[in-house]
């Protein structure tokens, strides 16, 4: 048993070593760099649209690249695209299974995605010949409910379950290319890199891994939050990482000094983070909270400087629009409202 | 803290328990937020009401008590009612919901559900839930779902559901029956208990599953779970293999070797970044004429559409090299230049591999075969320069061709287009007439006006 201890005590020592790199860079915090720099001014942000139509809670939204059309997915069995801008039905598709936990657009424009408790994501085609919206695909291999899928392109959409694992399909051929494994506990959600070389997955192991798309492999894992990582985005600049977990705080990681930069959060605020989105910038990180209410934090000086309120349940997607003129926030009252 | 519960279930000293009658019917067994709290400042070494909240929440976050009308773990100090657990529920039992006894208790919970209280939809997607990771048990729990779905109009199951529960029904016939028949003789037996005392008991079953429940996600609400001694972190995990082990070495060593930036420069960067681009977000800066979404003007947006990009479009490709070739105008833009110097071969290249990736993959071969051949086969006719090793990389990748076959001379073209076309488009004076065009014909029409 002499090698196993061996391999255990170099396996051990090497975590320490990897700490002790980490520290080594961190010559100055976030925090000391930007003590000279004022706190962005008080942000209110008022609602601007309230989308109707959905009979159930909202369970996932997320905006097409033109920043206006965008998708809902909701208990009721509906996806729905809505022109956002006009608050207009522009489809409303009906779902085998109404356990749908997540939903994607494309950035073609061309399809949308969902899954849930089936275990498989259904791609749907928005712009058949026939004019009617049908199932394309249903890509079932994962073992677990589907959390969270993001299309890379009309062939191509990375899928993350509570199997654990994320997965790359071929849209096309409805088969699995590459299974991202060693995550510890349920994916719970992905965001894919401004560059689609990479991805981003956080986990119930309460950590967020960083994916080689092409390779398959884990480039680097985040750790540092104490309980299970619901909601992962990218920073605008596509270089560092926020999360937001059930701990009640939001995380911004770094991929280039490789750990965490600084956390969001307030003794005041007792409740999981759902969802997480920046703005355009990156220096608000807007975050939806279980009490109902969404944050908005100040993302180099991690103060709070503003909240939307509005919803009369709790908050469970939220989405900023790739030209960052909006957000929308979807909860489980039922809506979605869009606010600048 | 058992010792705690014990002295406030106690008769004399304890909190008082009561009955208390609502419009249609009586509440049994509950006692209010305020009576928990009052208690504690008076039988506790506590000294005020925010810890006494802190630690009634702690407590109802482990199951010990709980509000009767909603799922949420905390401890209020008002009027909200709550009622006791039943200590077979405590924690200290080191209930695992996931002990392999499982027959014996779902034949418990049976007994809950054959009669006429309410399946709560929560329960039920645990079940169904249950149903996907132990089949043998969860088939019973599934049953027995649709047998009270017969009964629950308002809980609609899809065709789709009933379907499946159906199908499981059947394929586990005998099964079935054997345990169905033992459910049925406990709930005939338990049908002459109290009502009050059924509906106690539901509350508290209930309960049980709001602090043990195995999907935190879907439907449920949040409370302080971290705390509770059930709770096991998915990562301690068994013991590693030899082979995981080793890999996890490696993996380890690779984390190590890689490079790590200063944290003063990455802040510097992301100051930096958020600056450049704080005149962009609209969120921090009116966006210019208005943003549409409250002006109800769509004019920025038909500006973005237009294929004569504004002043602010053509600064932002300054910025860096990623948004001149994010912004299709841009890319329009880049090219022309680069083929006004006849050195286009770099960017016409990225293009097509960004293309490539995009493509069914049926026609992918035929693609990489006409990039190779355009691009680096000896004698292309838009031949770039690739390092020798990327190069050996893609002779070798494209002869079992890939959307990735080209990924490693995509990258170093991009390396050298970032530093040597980009910065010299950046200075050119077509790009320079483009960032001062927008602002000539503003300052003519405020002239005129």
């Amino acid at each position: 048993m002499g090698e196993m201890e061996q391999l255990r005590k170099e396996a051990e020592s090497l975590k320490d070593e990897i700490t002790a790199a980490r520290k080594a860079v961190q010559d100055l915090t976030l925090q000391d760099h930007v003590a000279g720099t004022a706190v962005v001014g008080r942000v209110q942000l008022k609602t601007r649209k309230t989308l109707r139509g959905h009979l159930a809670k909202i369970y996932a939204m997320h905006w097409g690249t033109d920043s206006k059309l965008c998708v809902s997915a909701s208990q009721d069995g509906k996806l729905i695209v809505w022109d956002s801008y006009s608050t207009n039905k522009v489809h409303a598709i009906p779902l085998k299974s109404s356990w749908v936990m997540t939903c994607s657009y494309a950035p073609s424009g061309n399809m949308v995605a969902c899954g849930g408790l089936d275990n498989m994501c259904s791609i749907y085609n928005l712009k058949g010949k026939d004019g009617n919206v049908k199932v394309m695909r249903e890509l079932a291999a994962h073992t677990g409910y589907l959390s969270c899928c993001r299309f890379l392109s009309d062939t191509e959409i990375i899928t993350s379950s509570g199997d654990c694992t994320c997965l790359l399909w071929d849209i096309e051929t409805g088969t699995e290319k590459t299974v991202f494994a060693g995550h510890l506990g349920d994916c719970m959600s992905l965001a894919v890199s401004p560059d689609f070389n990479t991805f981003i997955s956080g986990a119930c192991d309460f950590t967020a891994k960083l994916w080689d798309i092409r390779e398959g492999q884990c480039r680097q894992t985040f750790g540092g939050h104490e309980s299970d990582i619901n909601a992962i985005g990218f920073f605008p600049n596509g270089n560092a990482v926020i999360t937001g977990s059930d701990d009640a705080s939001c995380k911004l990681y770094d991929l280039r000094s490789d750990q965490e930069l600084i956390t969001y959060q307030d003794s005041s605020i007792m409740c999981g983070v759902t969802s997480i989105a920046p703005s355009l910038s990156g220096r608000l990180i807007l975050a939806g909270y279980d009490d109902f209410n969404c944050n908005i934090w100040d993302s180099l000086k991690a103060e709070r400087v503003g909240v939307l309120s509005g919803h009369d349940n709790r908050v469970s997607c939220i989405g900023v629009t790739p030209d960052g003129m909006a957000c929308c926030t979807g909860s489980w009252d039922s809506f979605l409202k869009i606010w600048n | 803290m058992e010792d705690v519960i014990a002295r406030m279930q106690d008769e004399k000293n304890g909190i008082p328990i009561r009955t208390v009658k609502s419009f249609l019917s009586k509440i049994p067994s509950v006692f209010s937020g305020s009576d928990i709290v009052q208690w504690m400042l008076k039988n506790l070494c506590i000294e005020d009401q925010v810890e006494a909240l802190h630690l009634g929440t702690l407590m109802a976050a482990h199951g010990y008590f709980f509000p009767i009308s909603d799922h949420v773990l905390t401890l209020k100090d008002d009027g909200t009612f709550y009622r006791f657990q039943t200590p077979y529920f405590w924690p200290s039992n080191c209930w695992e919901p996931e002990n392999t006894d499982y027959g014996e208790f779902l034949c418990e919970i049976c007994y809950l559900y054959l009669t006429e209280t309410s399946l709560y939809e929560h329960v039920f997607n645990e079940i169904l839930q249950m149903a996907g990771d132990q089949l043998d048990h969860g088939v019973l729990a599934v049953y027995l779902c649709k047998r009270t779905m017969q009964n629950k109009a308002r809980l609609e199951l899809a065709d789709y559901e009933a379907e499946s529960l159906a199908r499981l029904q059947r394929a586990f016939a005998r099964k079935w029956e054997f345990i169905f028949m033992q459910a049925e003789a406990q709930a005939k037996v338990d049908k002459k208990r109290d009502k009050i005392e059924r509906k106690i008991l539901d509350s508290q079953e209930r309960a049980f599953w709001d602090v043990h429940r195995p999907v935190s996600v879907y439907g449920l609400q949040n409370d302080i779970r971290s705390h509770s001694p059930t709770h096991t972190p998915a990562a301690e995990a068994k013991q590693p293999t030899e082979e995981e082990l080793q890999e996890q070495i490696k993996f380890r060593q690779a984390q190590l070797d890689r490079h790590r930036l200063k944290m003063s420069k990455v802040a510097e960067s992301l100051l930096s970044y958020t600056e450049q681009y704080s005149d962009y977000d609209p969120f921090l800066s009116t966006p210019d004429p208005s943003n549409p979404w409250i002006s109800d003007d769509t004019t920025f947006w038909e500006m973005e559409a237009s294929k004569e990009p504004g002043q602010t479009r053509v600064r932002r490709w300054g910025f860096r090299i990623d948004e001149v070739l994010k912004d299709p105008v841009g890319r329009e833009q880049f090219l022309k230049f680069l083929e006004s110097e006849f050195s286009s071969e770099n960017l016409r290249f990225w293009l097509a591999v960004q293309e490539l990736k995009k493509r069914p993959i049926r026609e992918v071969p035929t693609r990489v075969q006409e990039i190779w051949e355009e691009f680096l086969a000896p004698g292309a006719p838009s031949a770039i320069n690739v390092d020798s090793k990327s190069y050996d990389k893609t002779t070798q990748n494209i002869k079992d061709p890939g959307r990735y076959a080209f990924e490693d001379a995509q990258e170093h073209i991009y390396k050298l287009m970032k530093s040597d076309s980009y910065s010299r488009f950046i200075r050119s004076s077509a790009y320079q007439e483009l960032l001062q065009a927008k602002k000539k014909v503003k300052c003519f029409k405020q002239f005129l006006t």
